[in-house]
């Protein structure tokens, strides 16, 4: 079905109908505004209580050239009126600004979804620049959806008449009238938007102005045109009593970071050089200097972790963040911090490599270079976030190891959770733990290396405190004085202590849960951001009657200690990555136990399908 | 405490570990002065730091009875700004080489000194790998035969001090590890600067390249060739003093201040300046067509990076007030579910 909107075909009064799961993507060139205009229907909706889940999908160029499949940016965003865990596998509704979107995105779109076009954008010229050899909305390939031309441009010029803006701002305005149709038919207040734009563009309340028009545009068009015949509704979410916000990963790494601060009563150092898709972490820390962050941009990434050690050596939470090319610049630095033991945090937030690879891109395939990636023997902690909103946790949680320890902490997070977002509950701010240190002061029986019975770690003793000066350094330390040693028995024993003090945070952490039967035929087991998937596959699965459990790792180094009996209740254990399988890797040389692993690496997500494809055929096998 | 202080002495900053370089080497006159300039300053001796990167110079911090730093090759200028900005309180000091600070940590120097972070940075060049054996270094001179260049080096050397004053160096000094008096009264102004205080300090390796700076530590060098930069005075140099600096163009030349001209052409020093311009024309000076300058180069007072980042928090306070717990996690948008 093809319907052109236009006021004189108006059609009788859209049917209602409630959906309780629905699924948005806007897509258009990398100008058109599309990351916006999908924030702000996220936003809307967190508001109107519904859970939610989203997943940005943006080209690393800047402006790509007009028009092309490679300037296409999208928003996905999903929303529902029940417990979601990611984004959705496809969506239902399809805005396209340009040809190209439309191109690199239709096939992704449910059978019957619903497309909205800009035809003003669908002329030769476009067609071209998409690689199009005919009109698609004329030849017939879209067949199979419900499809609606609108004229966003020509519309929008018209609503803006007597405004005193110039053409091209008054056509930068076209992304709000798309959105204004999209409120419309997912029954959402624009009272919300308006708001943010009346801020966003306080010094400027023209263009305020002209937004909330065009938007207002976009939703009286189709109140008067009833063109969609039919609207929807979603209501909102039976979500945990609480009080919620929505929050990307990596704004949730931020607030945990500065949050541990708070709660450790240490002044906050970030190290950072710009990279994708970490860099947000330092703008939003950046933004916090309230709270006594200071955030260092430092010439590279070796300045940047190296500048953090030499906080943390002063008494500041010494963090640094990076993705995978920033963190192999980083590893000789990151094993001095292992060998000085100084406490460190590192996020790698992670993208597809090697190399350079496709920085917008996810991927899980760093956890190989984070348990192995150093020279010597190097162990260190290593935890991962599984969600946006999970990623304040691991922050705090990443800082009291390192503090407790007087060890660095690797921090894995990725793309997708980094820039995707989801409602969080708020913790309350009594149930947040004390991260306060121990500082050493007395210099009575002091001496640098002179460990912890418990944790083995060794004494923090600041410059600054009379009678404790020391020296510390990246030589072999002499076991107890910290001198510098080449001792062999004194080396080997401490390689085995710095092995032993990781080792022993399994005895601190919590065992891993099942969700599901303790025992049985399959454990799908998982970590970092493909928890979603997982969830969503598993919840299906049981719903047609499969008996399968579920478990999701946090902690990567040390394992949980109950990991290994985990993994022999089951018959079959499937494990999903977006890698070539590297955690698989490490367990079966580690447990000795056969792993079905299952390798996904196109830079993008799972989707829920293929895990329930996989669990299924592995049940029947 | 004040008392406490003053009472401090050389041996205060001798550290109980057997000092290891070779026997004749130059960075024991170095070790020498900073540990008898230390004790001069007032400076409480737990708030001094030590921070080194890889190399004998790098050794330096396990020498003094401070708190110390080794960290990796280059990487000192990296730790060391991330402990003064943590620490503004303390006395921050990098012992640096030629390779360490001139090669692998080329870049975290330059942006050390352009940042005017207030640390003190060593730089004991002896234009030659030394730890590693004897391989040609960043300063050593084209055609340098060593066991990495056995037909003679083929690369243009840097030059320190050009560099450092090309980076925007607040602060820039030259001194020699055996002219003792001198290295100390520059270890003295060093101390005293707000921002990032350079010296170069030529040093000896008697193993792998020895008496590379006889054109200025031999006697005759030493009165001959050795220009002493003094603010305020005339740049005179020589015996009896009757060799002038003076301008030629944009280039400076040596006359005489007996047979050319009188004192009156003769530049006159001036540290403080505010352009670098006649800094760098002197750093570009080398013998024996010219003297060799020793001295302050530069010495001029911006505000340090540190206390930049510590009045831009304060001033965010101001307007924000201090954030709290509440603000951080509530002052979004939020909604309630019941």
């Amino acid at each position: 079905m093809t319907s052109t909107i236009t006021e004189e075909n108006a059609g009788p009064p859209a049917s209602l109908e409630k959906l309780d799961d629905a699924v948005i993507r806007f897509a258009g060139d990398s100008g058109d505004g599309m990351q916006l205009t999908g924030n702000q229907f996220t936003n809307t909706s967190a508001l109107m209580g519904n859970d939610l889940s989203t997943l940005p999908d943006f080209p690393a160029e800047i402006r790509a050239p007009a028009g092309t499949l490679a300037g296409v940016s999208a928003f996905q965003v999903r929303i529902a009126d029940h417990d979601i865990h990611n984004p959705g596998d496809s969506p239902d509704v399809l805005v396209a600004m340009n040809p190209a979107a439309l191109k690199k995105n239709i096939g992704e779109l449910k059978p019957n979804g619903v497309v909205i076009a800009n035809t003003d954008e669908f002329n030769a010229r476009s067609f071209k620049k998409a690689g199009l050899e005919n009109d698609p909305l004329e030849d017939g390939s879209l067949e199979g959806f419900r499809v609606f031309k609108a004229p966003l441009a020509t519309m929008t010029q018209r609503a803006l008449e007597d405004s005193e803006l110039d053409r091209k701002s008054q056509d930068r305005c076209k992304n709000f009238f798309a959105l204004g149709m999209v409120y419309w038919l997912f029954s959402r207040p624009l009272e919300n938007t308006v708001e943010w734009l009346r801020r966003k563009f306080a010094r400027r309340p023209e263009i305020a102005e002209a937004n909330i028009k065009v938007l207002k545009a976009g939703w009286n068009f189709c109140d008067i045109t009833q063109i969609f015949q039919v609207r929807y509704e979603v209501d909102s979410a039976q979500l945990e009593p609480g009080i919620y916000r929505n929050i990307l990963g990596n704004h949730a790494f931020a607030l945990g970071f500065v949050a541990a601060s708070r709660r450790s009563g240490l002044p906050l150092f970030l190290g950072a050089y710009p990279i994708t898709p970490a860099s947000d972490l330092l703008h939003e820390l950046a933004r916090h200097k309230s709270f006594g962050v200071t955030t260092f941009q430092a010439e590279d990434e070796i300045a940047a972790v190296c500048a953090a050690i030499g906080a943390s050596f002063g008494g500041a939470l010494g963090i640094t963040a990076s993705s995978g090319p920033g963190i192999s610049l980083k590893s000789e630095a990151i094993n001095l911090a292992v060998m000085v033991e100084l406490p460190l945090v590192i996020c790698n937030v992670q993208r597809a490599g090697p190399s350079t690879g496709m920085p917008t891109k996810t991927e899980q395939s760093d956890l190989l270079q984070t348990l192995f990636g150093r020279n010597g023997e190097s162990p260190l902690p290593v935890i991962s976030a599984s969600s946006p909103k999970d990623c304040f946790e691991t922050a705090m949680e990443a800082c009291r190891i390192a503090l407790k320890y007087m060890v660095p902490v690797m921090v894995l997070s990725d793309g997708y959770i980094a820039s995707g977002s989801e409602p969080w509950r708020l913790p309350k701010l009594e149930d947040l733990p004390d991260l306060r240190p121990e500082i050493r002061r007395d210099p009575v029986g002091f001496a640098p290396y002179r460990r912890d019975e418990t944790t083995l770690a060794r004494p923090w003793a600041l410059p600054g405190t009379p009678g404790l000066e020391h020296r510390i350094g990246g030589l072999e330390k002499d076991d107890g004085s910290g001198n510098v040693s080449y001792d062999a028995q004194n080396h080997a024993q401490m390689t085995r202590l710095r092995e032993e003090k990781v080792a022993r945070i399994a005895a601190d952490i919590p065992p891993l849960e099942v969700d599901g039967e303790p025992s049985g035929k399959l454990l799908v087991l998982g970590w970092g951001s493909t928890q979603g998937a997982i969830k969503g596959a598993v919840n299906a699965a049981r719903a047609k009657g499969l008996s399968v459990s579920a478990a999701h790792l946090r902690y990567l180094n040390p394992f949980p200690a109950n990991l290994s009996e985990l993994l022999e209740s089951f018959d079959r254990v499937l494990l999903p990555e977006i890698n070539t399988g590297q955690l698989a890797l490490v367990l079966q040389g580690r447990y000795l136990r056969r792993i079905d692993s299952y390798p996904k690496v196109e830079g993008r997500p799972f989707s829920r399908d293929e895990i329930l494809a996989r669990i299924e055929q592995l049940l029947e096998a | 405490m004040s008392t406490e202080v003053a009472a401090l002495k050389k041996k205060d900053f001798q550290s109980d570990q057997e000092v290891r370089w070779c026997p004749g080497c130059g960075d024991y006159a170095i070790l020498s002065a900073v540990q008898s300039v230390f004790p001069e300053l007032g400076i409480p001796k737990e708030k001094f730091v030590v921070v080194s990167g890889i190399g004998c110079s790098s050794r330096f911090p396990y020498y003094l009875d401070t708190f110390g730093f080794h960290t990796i090759h280059g990487r000192a200028p990296g730790v060391a700004t991330g402990l003064k900005l943590a620490r503004p309180d303390l006395e921050v000091w990098i012992a640096s080489g030629d390779g360490d600070a001139m090669s692998i940590g080329g870049n975290h120097f330059i942006h050390l000194l352009r940042r005017n972070v207030g640390v003190k940075i060593l730089l004991f060049n002896n234009r030659i790998y030394g730890l590693t054996k004897g391989q040609y270094s960043p300063t050593s001179e084209v055609g340098k035969r060593t066991k990495s260049t056995p037909v003679g080096s083929l690369d243009n050397p840097f030059n320190p001090l050009s560099l450092a004053l090309g980076a925007g160096a607040t602060f820039v000094a030259r001194s020699v590890d055996v002219f003792q008096p001198h290295l100390k009264s520059v270890l003295r102004r060093a101390a005293a600067h707000p921002g990032t205080a350079f010296v170069e300090i030529y040093q000896n390796c008697n193993i792998f390249n020895d008496k590379a700076f006889s054109n200025v530590t031999d006697k005759q060098a030493r009165t001959e060739q050795t220009l002493h930069l003094e603010h305020g005075k005339p740049l005179v140099f020589g015996k009896e003093r009757r060799r002038g600096i003076r301008l030629k163009g944009v280039d400076l030349e040596v006359f005489d201040l007996v047979d050319d001209a009188g004192i009156e052409e003769c530049l006159v020093w001036d540290e403080k300046v505010a352009s670098p311009t006649l800094a760098f024309a002197l750093s570009r000076l080398v013998p024996p067509a010219m003297p060799t300058p020793i001295g302050i180069f530069r010495a001029v007072e911006t505000e340090t990076y540190e206390s930049r980042v510590v009045s831009q928090i304060e001033a965010e306070i101001d307007t924000k007030g201090a954030g709290t717990l509440e603000d951080l996690l509530y002052g979004g948008d939020t909604w309630v579910v019941d």
